[in-house]
């Protein structure tokens, strides 16, 4: 085996380990401040892609602004659906919640897939990033390259967001004490809702940068959906740090995998998962709740 | 406010005389049925209703939701179907060895599963059937996209030729009405009453001294195995196992079929199952695409119907009795 190849996989790996990470970023900010588990999250990563997809095809708009207006248009989305629909589980056994949420992806996936099909439409480079660089012991596309930039500033300006800044603080205190947070005269819903906003949103980024790399398929959200539940349960809901940390070291390990004995690389985040449980049930960064 | 499973153990021993009238009509539109409905149809709709029913079992008796019941029910009908293909299996042997499969997957996955509760052990099943998943498109004999197809029914107890539609019926309905007896019979057992107590308090349980992670395994497997025997039940009486069988879908059919119903519902499973599968047909045929249909019964149920069919009558029975005895 060249060296090249292991690399180029180590990549790909670093790359879905950082849409891991964002996926499960959103679901820990959502779980933590609702207890609900957002089985719709996969369907946002989807949207993200098609609707990067959709400007493209139907308004001729680039890959740049794309990036900035599909998530916000997800996030929009994302927040209605809140408003609407799934605030009226939240005083319900949190399962409801989850079921709620599958039943929304199920309606989003469906109608892409019976608009769309399921063959995937391609979606190209953005100019600017064409191309690569040979590095000498591998070669490194320049998309690729940015996508991991973008992602892990992404994750670690969550991160800082969340728990350096003063919007960061009213959340983790509605995560612990949103009675009490509301007494201090703190819009808690409004909060909820931006944050479950801010989740979604960071899924439709990770389905645009996913866009040129995998094709726009309707069927890329379940697929990651799960893998990011069993990343989610090897993590625990810790920690933020905890979720993204996991999620890239997953993606890496199944990178890597796929070099050695790709037949398994599918199983190797499962049958990790089935050791963390075994060892530590609550998940690596988990704690008992 | 927990999930609404209390059917099994407030409604429905009250409404007993009920429930043996609904039996009794049950066991007659079992006997009756393929004579105005086409037999084949029926047998798949009576897997799904025993699929369903061991879904059931799991949630009704220890408040656990799974997601990744096609596992299961699938991993039975692959096996079953290879079996009775390929090696010769007759009817009973190939049903067999696709239930030992299921009990064997539940074993594993119980084990690894029942060490959460609530979400994350939802999200843990569904992982451990996507991994189930993954091996049903890697493994040699599932043939991948095609599946095992034209298995051969056989005969029962090399008596019956099953290639009849009307004996290979008869003999899905008997396997399901027993199958149908048992959770019913697991469910007013002792067994059944600590699962609920576990699901009620369970430290309180530990302290009891009642081992129950044991209790809770034991019913997983028992659940399995039931969806072990649905899935190689459809195997054998259609004649095929897909990767449908084994995907999410599946999963998520099954749930909506008990959500639907009723859940921890005896009744529930088996009218929601009727829906489900006859709604699956209808839209089939009209080019509406079922996913979407199904989510929305999905958002609909949670939204305003969480008893579900059956749960909302016996609610209502209730009321009804309550009232008179007022």
């Amino acid at each position: 085996m060249s060296a090249m190849a292991l690399f180029g996989q180590l990549l790909l790996g670093l790359i879905n380990g950082s849409f891991y990470a964002m996926l499960s970023l959103g679901l820990a900010i959502v779980f933590g401040l609702l207890g609900i588990v957002n089985a719709a999250q996969g369907a946002f990563y989807m949207l993200g892609a098609f609707f990067a997809w959709m400007l493209g095809q139907y308004l001729g708009i680039g890959y740049w602004p794309s990036l900035a207006l599909a998530p916000i248009g997800v996030a929009l989305f994302g927040m209605l659906l809140e408003r609407t629909i799934i605030r009226r589980v939240y005083n319900l056994d949190h399962l409801y919640g989850l079921l709620l949420t599958l039943g929304l992806f199920q309606i989003i996936q469906g109608l892409f897939v019976y608009w769309y099909g399921t063959s995937g439409q391609p979606y190209d480079y953005p100019d600017a990033l064409a191309g690569g660089h040979n590095l000498g012991f591998m070669f490194m596309p320049n998309y690729r390259a940015w996508v991991v930039v973008a992602s892990l500033i992404l994750c670690f300006g969550t991160w800082y967001a969340i728990e350096r800044t003063r919007l960061g603080s009213y959340l983790r205190a509605a995560t612990e004490n949103p009675t009490l947070v509301r007494a201090f005269g703190i819009n808690v819903p409004l909060l909820v809702t931006l944050a479950f906003g801010g989740g979604v949103a960071l899924a439709g980024i990770a389905g645009v940068l996913a866009a040129p790399i995998y094709q726009v398929n309707p069927l890329m959200g379940g697929n990651i959906l799960i893998t990011v539940f069993a990343v989610v349960v090897i993590g625990g809901f810790g920690s933020i740090l905890g979720s993204i940390v996991t999620g890239l070291v997953l993606g890496v390990l199944e990178g890597f995998s796929k070099v050695f004995y790709p037949e398994a690389s599918n199983m190797v985040i499962f049958a990790i998962m089935i050791v963390v449980l075994m060892l530590k049930p609550q998940g690596l960064f988990g704690r008992e709740r | 406010m927990a999930l609404d499973i209390s059917g099994i153990s407030a409604s429905e021993s009250k409404s007993g005389s009920l429930e043996w009238v609904a039996m009794a009509v049950g066991v007659i539109i079992l006997i009756g049925a393929p004579f105005v409905i086409y037999p084949v149809f029926l047998m798949e709709l009576l897997c799904m209703a025993l699929f369903a029913c061991a879904f059931n079992l799991l949630i009704g008796g220890g408040g656990l939701l799974s997601f990744g019941h096609a596992a299961f029910f699938g991993g039975g009908a692959y096996i079953a179907a290879e079996m009775a293909k390929m090696y010769g299996f007759t009817f009973e042997e190939a049903i067999l060895a696709g239930t030992a499969t299921a009990v064997f997957l539940g074993l594993v996955a119980g084990v690894v599963a029942i060490r959460r509760s609530g979400l994350i052990f939802a999200m843990v099943t569904l992982a451990l059937a996507q991994a189930v998943y993954f091996l049903a498109l890697r493994l040699p004999f599932t043939h991948s996209e095609d599946g095992i197809q034209a298995v051969p029914r056989g005969w029962l107890f090399g008596l019956v030729d099953l290639k009849d539609n009307m004996a290979m019926y008869y003999v899905c309905a008997g396997i399901f009405f027993l199958g149908y007896l048992l959770v019913r019979r697991v469910w007013k057992s002792p067994f059944g009453q600590v699962l609920r107590a576990i699901k009620d308090n369970q430290p309180r349980m530990i302290s009891l001294g009642f081992p129950v992670d044991r209790y809770k395994l034991i019913n997983f497997v028992l659940s399995a195995a039931l969806a072990g025997v649905a899935g190689s039940l459809k195997a054998i009486a259609l004649g095929l196992a897909t990767l449908t069988d084994v995907d999410f879908s599946t999963s998520a059919a099954v749930v909506l079929m008990v959500l639907l119903g009723g859940l921890g519902t005896l009744m529930g499973p088996v009218v929601g199952a009727i829906i489900t599968v006859s709604m699956d047909e209808y839209l089939a045929g009209i080019g509406i695409p079922v996913p979407v249909v199904i989510g929305v019964i999905f958002c609909f149920i949670i939204l305003v119907f969480r008893r579900g069919i059956v749960g909302e009558f016996l609610y209502y029975v209730n009321r009804f009795q309550n009232r008179g005895a007022r």
